[in-house]
């Protein structure tokens, strides 16, 4: 009598749905990336139930933690534009490449003195130069860097997009008021009456 | 035909067969590599916008004074922040009603109940103003400004007045009574 043969089963799996899955998801994930740019500043928003979306053109964000103030303008052109013009306007001559690299950088808290010795660096060294320690410069009425950076991106924008320029003020919760007062007085300077705050989001109901 | 192979020896004298190659791959590395990627893409991906909330604030001209609006001081309640996260309000003038000193949890009662008042009495919107004193924190701000939003008592668009030399001796006064300034 013949001995009933159990069929062995191959441990394999079929792989293929999987891995199709897998890289359709990927793809996905690629494609809708905004990769999360390193802030040199920690900074913790506060909340809010407002459900109006932040642009994502058009637009200078002031971050403002522990005291000190970074600048962040959105857009390559922009940002390459109003470096041309700040430029000009400190008569600092920028090249092409210089600006190229200044069109990555997030946001910057330099003042205009260093900032050619800045762009020129390589990310590490960037972080231990120490150049961005007291960010950008808010104090001094006569030589105020955050106003005229402001004033230029605006230019920048009027230029190339032909449209206003947004200002949002990205502050962090425990900010003390004096601070976020100076920024909307330079702001106000300028006519910009109109600008918002970063929040985060928050249940509609507490 | 399978078992052609599978014996040693007893394959000699038929046909030399080429083996017959199996047409699967093994997936399992690519699949680990796409699982990783889709790892990294998610953790740096920022899902959640950030969202902006618009603020207004009266235009500063001091040349041009035509663009001021009378406000009847029984409309008007004014927003006092102060440290601790407390508010104090009152309505109408400076010195008139003693200030009420609460938290942010109770302010929404009061900004309702004050709206409501406004309207029966009136028959107009109510009016903010808002004053945040040195001692308040940005965040104080953001949820002011959030409180009126919730309770749409920003019909009339809230006034900012944030500059110190506004902030009136009697305010100063009521607010270091209770301890908020």
């Amino acid at each position: 009598m013949p001995k009933v043969k159990v069929p062995r089963k191959s441990t394999s799996v079929d792989m293929t749905a999987m891995c199709d899955v897998a890289f359709l998801l990927l793809t996905f994930f690629i494609l809708t990336a905004t990769a999360r740019q390193p802030d040199p500043l920690e900074i913790k928003t506060p909340s809010s139930t407002v459900q109006f979306k932040v642009p994502d053109k058009d637009l200078a964000i002031v971050s403002i933690g522990k005291g000190k103030v970074f600048l962040e303008i959105i857009g390559q052109d922009i940002k390459k534009d109003a470096l041309r013009r700040m430029g000009e306007l400190y008569s600092t001559q920028f090249t092409e490449e210089e600006a190229k690299r200044f069109g990555v950088l997030s946001s910057f808290g330099v003042p205009m003195g260093g900032l050619k010795q800045y762009i020129n660096m390589s990310p590490d060294e960037r972080k231990k130069s120490g150049y961005d320690k007291d960010g950008i410069q808010i104090d001094s009425t006569r030589n105020n860097e955050l106003y005229r950076w402001i004033e230029q991106a605006r230019r920048s924008v009027a230029d190339l997009h032909q449209t206003e320029m947004r200002v949002s003020i990205k502050g962090d919760s425990e900010e003390e008021y004096p601070v976020i007062r100076k920024i909307v007085d330079v702001l106000q300077k300028q006519q910009v009456n109109k600008f918002s705050l970063i929040t985060s989001a928050e249940g509609a109901t507490k | 035909m399978a078992e052609l192979n599978s014996g040693g020896g007893d394959g000699k004298g038929g046909k030399v067969r080429s083996k017959k190659q199996s047409t699967r791959v093994d997936l399992t590395a690519m699949v680990d590599l796409a699982f990783l990627l889709i790892t990294f893409f998610m953790l740096t991906t920022s899902l959640s916008k950030p969202l902006a909330m618009d603020i207004a604030k009266p235009d500063k001209d001091e040349k041009n004074l035509d663009n001021r609006k009378e406000l009847k001081a029984s409309q008007t309640m004014t927003i006092l922040l102060g440290k601790n996260n407390k508010v104090a309000w009152y309505m109408g003038i400076a010195g008139g009603e003693a200030p009420t000193i609460e938290g942010f949890a109770d302010v929404r009662a009061s900004l309702l109940k004050n709206k409501q008042k406004v309207k029966e009495t009136m028959g107009k919107d109510i009016v903010i103003v808002v004053k945040p004193t040195d001692a308040s924190t940005y965040k104080n701000f953001v949820d002011i400004m959030d409180e009126l939003n919730i309770t749409k008592t920003n019909i009339n668009a809230p006034a900012i007045d944030d500059d110190p030399t506004h902030l009136l001796d009697s305010e100063k006064e009521a607010m270091k009574a209770g301890g908020i300034l």
